[in-house]
């Protein structure tokens, strides 16, 4: 049978069903918001959204409307609607379970890079756009999960500029040397082909899962870096009926988002 | 007395040349375009624009050769990615090269609220480990007095002036502000001065009915202009929404250097003021962008 479902349907269904229910989450630009709302109508109902524009526990009215963080729609019902300084001061104070970022380009230890590469900081070859609320999600919720689409020129060693900090240089306790809040950092990456999350001892990237019909080594493949790999690689259960129908029909019909099979 | 103003003398007036300005203090909404705009128009130079999230209106006017430096956390165009202006500035020197002091959004928050207390700095745990701290000179990094705590220092800002959209204010600045206001109230508390762009001008009894929800003491505003449909296209709570096209159609017409002189001909240089602007744009594109349903906040009783 072909694929019945979009690469981006099937990392939003990870990450929703990672998202656990009762938590504080933190929700970053783009495909996170996608997630968290399927998260919130499915899984995880008590959720509370924090989004760095003020908005704590909207439920986010849908259709959603694309590539917009701060929509006049998406603080609906939200049960507390303040400023930044103290919706970023609760990850401070170490209230935000989990942090959700989308990225450009993340290399072996999770550091995640939405500034430049190539040239140098006076003289970029690309410019990005800067980090926005990114490096903060990264450095004070305890738990960062960050979902992207798998392109090999994403996944690099060591990214050109550390935007958002991930495990740093992999060295013990690198974070906490940086004087970064002790036990925080990322979680996991979940990818269109593959999930990782990272090895405790060496702070690296590690496979755990993989998609439906892609192999250990495709995922290999299509990395910059060399990938260790867990003792146990589970298969990743494709989306669900029951998620696309809510998605597909509730909260992105012109699948401007999620795309088409 | 009044501090009504039209937007042209209020730009002539508090935004000389090489000036500090906050705008998009609200992130994605309360944009102040029309503000933006008017400063292209009267080629003002040598700008320093600070910012957290400024979508497509530093791009704007890093395109339009106003902007000498960028303090912000994000620079691009919130629909459509990356800022065409800004990499063209920083990758190629058109117009010309910027000094970029990258934040992210809470520092950016942190200084302006640092500004507005009067303090030297405000520590934080962010940023600490990346390379953001060896960018921008102003950090520093410190042990805290107290616990030994590694720590980042954010030295406060204090910019000239802060340009703030809101729904409604009186004649003498008392502006009621509500949905996205991200740090707005830092940014009118650190700077010198405020000028208020707002949708309606309403009497000040409409203020004073509900004080709480007032964005600034209106003794730090220095101009009050009347824009109805100023921060078009980005949303104003309660009024109109975001247009998401014109972020797509803007990203596609500046791809090139000769492109964007166009569009800024087009949109800013030769169009006269925010009405003409709004003409332009058209009564059915403008009509489709308003309210859908109202969501009314229950009243509250300030009685005693």
């Amino acid at each position: 049978m072909k694929e019945q479902y979009t690469y981006v349907e099937f990392l939003i269904c990870l990450a929703a069903r990672l998202i656990e229910d009762n938590r504080t989450v933190f929700i970053g630009y783009g495909m996170p918001q996608v997630a968290a709302i399927l998260a919130q109508r499915l899984y995880a109902p008590n959720i509370c959204q924090v989004y760095e524009y003020g908005a704590i526990g909207p439920e986010v009215a849908t259709p959603f409307r694309r590539n917009m963080m701060a929509d006049t729609r998406n603080s609906y019902r939200a049960f507390m609607w303040t400023t930044m300084n103290p919706t970023i001061a609760m990850a401070s104070a170490g209230n935000i379970d989990y942090g959700i970022l989308g990225a450009a380009q993340v290399d072996q230890f999770g550091n995640i890079n939405s500034t430049q590469v190539g040239g140098t900081y006076e003289r970029p070859g690309i410019r990005f756009t800067g980090s926005g609320g990114g490096n903060e999600v990264a450095s004070l919720c305890w738990r960062t999960v960050i979902v992207m689409e798998h392109e090999k020129r994403r996944f690099v060693p060591r990214v050109d500029f550390i935007t958002s900090p991930g495990y740093l240089d992999g060295t013990p306790n690198a974070r906490e040397q940086a004087g970064l809040p002790r036990g925080t950092g990322p979680y996991r990456v979940i990818s269109s082909l593959a999930l990782f999350d990272f090895d405790p001892a060496t702070r690296r990237m590690r496979l755990i899962g993989t998609a439906p019909g892609v192999s250990v080594k495709d995922v290999q493949d299509n990395l910059q870096f060399e990938l260790p790999v867990a003792d146990k690689v589970s298969e990743l259960e494709p989306p669900r009926e029951a998620e696309l129908k809510m998605l597909r029909e509730v909260i992105d019909p012109d699948r401007v988002v999620i795309g088409r099979v | 007395m009044t501090k009504l103003m039209t937007l042209r003398d209020a730009i002539a007036r508090f935004v000389p040349h090489g000036s500090r300005v906050v705008m998009s203090a609200a992130l994605e909404s309360l944009i102040p375009f029309a503000a933006g705009h008017e400063i292209i128009r009267q080629r003002i130079r040598d700008l320093t624009l600070v910012g957290p999230i400024s979508d497509i209106l530093f791009d704007q006017l890093i395109g339009a050769g106003c902007a000498r430096k960028i303090i912000a956390a994000w620079v691009g165009n919130v629909s459509a990615g990356l800022g065409h202006n800004y990499r063209r500035a920083q990758e190629q020197g058109i117009p010309h090269r910027l000094e970029i002091w990258d934040h992210s959004n809470f520092t950016i928050s942190l200084a302006l609220l640092a500004g507005g207390l009067g303090v030297p700095y405000i520590p934080t745990y962010s940023l600490l480990g990346s390379d953001l701290p060896q960018t921008n000179p102003t950090f520093q990094q410190a042990p805290s007095p107290f616990g030994g705590e590694k720590t980042l220092l954010v030295p406060a800002l204090q910019p000239e002036v802060a340009i703030l959209h809101v729904q409604r204010s009186d004649e003498h600045g008392n502006a009621h502000a509500w949905g996205n206001l991200g740090i707005s109230e830092e940014a009118a508390l650190a700077s010198q001065r405020v000028i208020i762009v707002a949708e309606e001008i309403v009497p000040r009894a409409v203020i004073v009915s509900d004080p709480n929800r007032v964005l600034a003491p209106s003794f730090k505003v220095c101009a009050v202009v009347h824009a109805p449909g100023g921060a078009h296209p980005s949303s104003v709570q309660g009024y109109y929404s975001r247009d998401h096209a014109f972020y797509h159609e803007y990203h596609r017409a500046t791809r090139t250097a000769e492109e964007n002189d166009r569009w800024l001909a087009e949109w800013v240089r030769e169009v006269k003021d925010r009405a003409e602007y709004l003409q332009k744009l058209g009564d059915a594109r403008w009509r489709s962008l308003q309210l859908k349903e109202h969501r009314y906040a229950a009243p509250v009783d300030y009685g005693y």
